[in-house]
C-alpha cells in the first residue's frame, strides 16, 4: 500500500493540517509517513499544498508529482494537480470554490460543496476537518478512530470550545458518502 | 623594607611588547591593580581584540580569548553565557570597536551584557601602520587620510560613549584620559567602579581610555600627550555617561 | 522504546541537540531554516539553557567561540546566506581548536537565491569555506530522524577531535515532517562531566588546591615555525578523522552492478526511488550515499567498481561539486556522468531514471 497525497487550496485554508492529521494517524497506525509542505511567501494569502506519503515500505522520494489521492480546495489547485493525478486515482474536489470541472474519465472524482458543509457545522474554519472526513470516508486510508484521537487531545489542550463543530465537521465528511 | 609598587599579580611576569611612550601599559595595569584590588583575576576571563593590544591574552594571568577583529563583545557574550560565575571583560582599540564591531558593541550593550568593555581610543590604527580610524579627528593626516580627514567625505569621528549612552541597558559608561599621573588615578577609579559592578552581575559597563600613539602620529610621547589635551580632549569630553548606582540615590544624571 | 513523533526536521535536530547536551544556542533568522531557531528560543529557557537571537549571523559565531571556548557544547544554525557570514568564525573556531557544531538548511544561491532545496553549499562545506588551512567535519542526513541522530553525533565528534562540524541538510530536510524518536536526554549531571572532559584546555576559574592554569583561547601565531607546526598538528587531526569517521550507507550495491549512482543528502532519497522503480523493470543499479561527505567515503566508491561495473552516475542539486570527489575517488577507472538541479528545484524520481536509462 501506497498513498501518495496532495492537499492543496487557498493559504488559510488549513491544506497543511489536514496532510498533518493524515499523516499523524498513519504513523500511529504503523504506517511510513512523510508530510512535505510548499513554504515560503506563496504561504502568505497564495495557494499552499503539502504532499503526503503513507506507506508500508520505506518512502524514498518524499515529493509527490503524481498524487493518487487529491484534496482540491480551490480551482487552481484543481487546475495544477488534476491532470497529473493518477489515473484510477481519487480527486476530492471543493466543488464551492471550482466552478469549472476537471475533463477527466479515468480518475474517481468525488464532488463535495465542503466550504457548505463547513458553514452548516459552524464556520469555515472546520474546512479542513471536512476534509478529512471526506478522505478517510472514501479511502480507509486511516481509521476515523485514530483521527478521533488525535483531534480530540490536540483540540483539548488548545481550544476545546472548537471540539464539537470539528468533531462534527469530521463526521460530516465521512457520512457525505452515506447521503 | 616596604613595597611601595609591585607588578599587580593579574599580569603575566612577560614584557609588555608595546612602542615606546604607548599608553596600553598603563591600560593594562590599570586593568589588573583592579582585580588585583577586587579579587577577581581567578574567576575572570579577559578577550584580546585585533589591533596593537592583540597579545592582551599574553599579559594577563586570567584565561583569555583573541577574538577576530570587531568581535570581541561577541565572543564575551558566549563567555559570560557559558560561565555566568565568571567576570568577562574585553579590551578593544578604536577600529576594532567603533569600526568593524560597531554591531557587536552596540548589540552587546543594548542587551545589558554583564560583561566590561575597555576601549582604547587614540585615533588611529597602531598596528596596521596610521591608518584613519573611526575616532580620527577632523582635518587629522593619517596615511589613508593624507590630506587629512575630510568631514564631508567620510564624516565626523564617532563618540562611542555618547553612542552607547542613548541605550537604556548599559549600567555604566564613563570617559577618561591617560594624559597625566592625575588622570590616571582618576580613570583608576573608574576601572574599577567598572569591574566592581561587573563583580556584582550588574550589567553592561564600559570605559574609554582617552590615549596616544606616538608612533603613529609622529609625536614624541612627551608632546603627544599635549597634542592629546589640545585636540582629542576638546573633541572627546571627559565625563561619565551614565552611572544606574546613582539612579537610586536621586543621582545627578 | 520511545514514541515518536511527527516533526519537521528542523524542529527535530533543535530537539535532539537539547537532548544531546546543548544549553547554548546563538542564531539569526532566516528561511528556511527558522523552526530551529524558534524551537530553541521556546525551549532554551526550560532546561535553563542559553538562546540569543544574534544581531547577526558574524555576531552568532563569534558568540559560539567564547561559549566552545568555555568548554560548553554550544550550537548555531543558519541557511546558506547566513553560512557564508559565519565562515570568518568558523575558521578562527577550527583554528583555536574549538568543538562547534553548525547546521546549514541549505537553499538556493547564488547571492540571496531563493528559500527552497539545494545542495549549492558542497565546496564551501567540505572544502573549508573560510581562509586557511582546515577542515570542517561535514554530517549529510537524509531523513528527518537522521538529522536528529546527527545532532548528537556532532557534538559527540566535535568534542573528540575538537574540531567544527556541520551538519549540511537542505530546505526538504528542515520542513519536511517525517517520524522522529528521540535518544534520551541527557541528565544535568552528565552535561557536567561532559564540560570537564575540556577542563585541560578550556577558559574556566583558578580553583583552590589546583594547580594554577593561564588558558589562551587563540589562532594567532606570528612565528611561521610555530605556525606551520600548529597547522600540520591539525592536520594529523584530518587525517584521523579520515581513518575513523568517514561514513556511508549502500543501497542495491552487488557484483553485479554495471551501473552504480551517488547522491546525498535529500538528492539520495529521490535517486533510491528511482532505483527501486528500475528495479521493479528488472535493472540493478545501486546507489553509494555519503552519509559524511567530509570526511569523503572514497574507499566505499571505489571497493563498490568490480569487474562489470562500467559507469558511476552522480545526482546532486547543483551543478556538480560531489561529483569532483567522486572522480578524484575514482581516478579515471571508469567514466563519471552527472545529473543536477539547481535554483532551488528538486528532480523527479522520473527524470532520474530517465537519465540512468540512457546508460543501461
Amino acid at each position: 500500500m501506497k498513498a501518495e497525497i496532495i492537499c492543496s487550496g487557498f493559504g488559510g485554508q488549513g491544506v497543511l493540517t489536514i496532510g498533518k492529521f493524515l499523516a499523524q494517524a498513519a504513523m500511529k497506525e504503523g504506517k511510513n509517513v512523510s508530510w512535505l509542505p510548499s513554504y515560503g511567501p506563496e504561504m502568505r494569502g497564495g495557494t499552499a499544498n503539502v504532499s503526503v506519503v503513507i506507506s508500508d515500505e520505506e518512502i524514498a522520494s518524499p515529493l509527490v508529482s503524481k498524487p493518487n489521492i487529491l484534496v482540491a480546495l480551490n480551482q487552481p489547485s484543481l487546475d495544477k494537480f488534476g491532470p497529473e493525478t493518477q489515473k484510477g486515482g481519487v480527486i476530492l474536489v471543493n466543488t464551492d470554490m471550482t466552478p469549472n470541472k476537471l475533463p477527466r474519465e479515468d480518475v474517481d472524482i468525488v464532488n463535495a460543496p465542503m466550504s457548505s458543509i463547513a458553514i452548516e457545522c459552524g464556520s469555515t474554519k472546520v474546512l479542513n476537518m471536512v476534509s478529512i472526513g471526506l478522505v478517510i470516508g472514501k479511502t480507509k486510508i486511516v481509521k476515523f478512530e485514530t483521527i478521533e484521537q488525535d483531534l480530540k487531545e490536540f483540540l483539548e489542550l488548545k481550544n476545546p470550545q472548537l471540539l464539537s463543530a470539528n468533531m462534527e465537521a469530521l463526521k460530516r465528511g465521512m457520512d457525505f458518502f452515506k447521503e | 623594607m616596604q613595597v611601595i609598587a609591585q607588578r599587580p599579580k593579574s599580569l603575566m611576569k612577560i614584557p609588555f611588547t608595546y612602542c615606546p611612550g604607548c599608553l596600553h601599559g598603563i591600560a593594562h595595569r590599570l586593568i589588573a591593580e583592579a582585580m588585583d584590588e577586587l579579587d577577581i583575576c581567578d574567576k575572570t576571563m579577559g578577550v584580546a581584540p585585533v589591533g596593537c593590544s592583540v597579545f592582551a591574552y599574553k599579559f594577563f594571568d586570567c584565561d583569555m580569548a583573541e577574538a577576530a577583529h570587531g568581535r570581541a563583545p561577541a565572543v564575551a557574550t558566549g563567555m559570560r553565557r557559558a560561565r555566568p560565575d565568571m567576570c568577562v571583560f574585553t579590551y578593544q582599540g578604536d577600529g576594532d570597536l567603533a569600526a568593524i564591531g560597531t554591531a557587536e558593541i552596540v548589540h552587546s550593550a543594548n542587551r545589558g551584557e554583564n560583561i566590561t568593555v575597555f576601549f582604547v581610543n587614540n585615533a588611529i590604527y597602531g598596528m596596521t601602520g596610521g591608518q584613519m580610524a573611526p575616532t580620527t579627528l577632523p582635518s587629522m593626516k593619517t596615511s589613508t587620510s593624507p590630506y587629512g580627514r575630510d568631514v564631508n567625505d567620510i564624516g565626523y569621528p564617532i563618540k562611542a560613549s555618547e553612542l552607547l549612552a542613548t541605550l537604556e541597558a548599559p549600567y555604566y559608561i564613563e570617559r577618561v584620559s591617560l594624559l597625566s599621573p592625575q588622570e590616571i588615578i582618576k580613570a583608576k577609579k573608574s576601572v574599577l567602579n567598572a569591574l566592581k559592578y561587573n563583580k556584582e552581575n550588574r550589567g553592561f559597563t564600559f570605559v574609554e581610555f582617552i590615549s596616544t600613539c606616538p608612533t603613529n602620529w609622529g609625536i614624541e610621547p612627551v608632546k603627544s600627550r599635549e597634542w592629546a589635551r589640545e585636540n582629542m580632549l576638546k573633541f572627546f569630553e571627559i565625563g561619565c555617561f551614565r552611572d544606574r548606582s546613582k539612579d537610586h540615590e536621586g543621582g545627578e544624571k | 522504546m520511545a514514541q515518536k513523533v511527527l516533526m519537521k526536521g528542523n524542529e527535530a535536530v533543535a530537539e535532539a541537540a537539547i537532548r544531546a547536551g546543548c544549553r547554548l544556542y546563538f542564531a539569526y533568522p532566516i528561511t528556511p531554516q527558522s523552526e530551529l531557531i524558534e524551537y530553541m528560543a521556546k525551549m532554551m529557557p526550560k532546561v535553563n539553557g542559553t538562546f540569543i537571537q544574534a544581531e547577526s549571523e558574524v555576531a552568532a559565531i563569534n558568540m559560539i567561540y567564547g561559549a566552545s571556548g568555555c568548554g560548553r557544547r554550544a550550537m548555531t544554525s543558519s541557511s546558506s546566506p547566513g553560512i557564508s557570514l559565519k565562515q570568518e568564525g568558523i575558521s578562527y573556531i577550527a583554528g583555536a581548536k574549538l568543538p562547534a557544531v553548525i547546521v546549514n538548511v541549505q537553499r538556493g544561491g547564488p547571492g540571496l537565491g531563493d528559500i527552497q532545496p539545494s545542495q549549492g553549499d558542497y565546496f564551501q562545506a567540505t572544502k573549508g569555506g573560510g581562509h586557511g588551512d582546515y577542515r570542517v567535519i561535514v554530517l549529510a542526513p537524509n531523513s528527518v530522524q537522521e538529522f536528529a541522530d546527527m545532532a548528537a553525533d556532532a557534538f559527540d565528534l566535535a568534542d573528540k577531535y575538537r574540531n567544527p562540524v556541520m551538519i549540511l541538510a537542505d530546505g526538504l530536510l528542515g520542513q519536511m515532517m517525517e517520524p522522529v524518536e528521540f535518544k534520551i536526554a541527557k541528565t544535568d549531571q552528565e552535561i557536567e562531566e561532559l564540560n570537564k572532559q575540556h577542563y585541560d584546555w578550556c577558559m574556566r576559574p583558578n580553583v583552590d588546591g589546583e594547580e594554577r592554569h593561564h588558558h589562551e583561547i587563540n589562532s594567532l601565531e606570528l612565528d611561521p615555525n610555530v605556525l606551520e607546526k600548529h597547522v600540520l598538528s591539525l592536520n594529523e587531526t584530518y587525517k584521523k578523522i579520515e581513518q575513523n569517521e568517514t561514513s556511508h550507507e549502500e543501497y542495491n550495491i552487488n557484483e553485479d552492478n554495471e551501473i552504480f549512482c551517488v547522491a546525498f543528502g535529500t538528492a539520495s532519497r529521490i535517486v533510491k526511488s528511482a532505483i527501486t522503480e528500475l528495479k521493479k523493470k528488472g535493472h540493478n543499479v545501486g546507489l553509494i550515499r555519503p552519509r559524511t561527505v567530509w570526511p569523503f567515503p572514497s574507499e566505499a566508491i571505489n571497493r563498490a567498481i568490480t569487474g562489470k561495473v562500467r559507469k558511476i552516475l552522480v545526482f546532486e542539486l547543483n551543478l556538480g561539486q560531489m561529483v569532483e570527489d567522486v572522480q578524484l575517488s575514482v581516478n579515471g577507472k571508469v567514466p563519471v556522468d552527472f545529473m543536477g538541479r539547481v535554483g532551488g528545484i528538486v528532480f523527479t524520481p522520473d527524470e532520474v531514471i530517465k537519465k540512468i536509462q540512457e546508460s543501461l
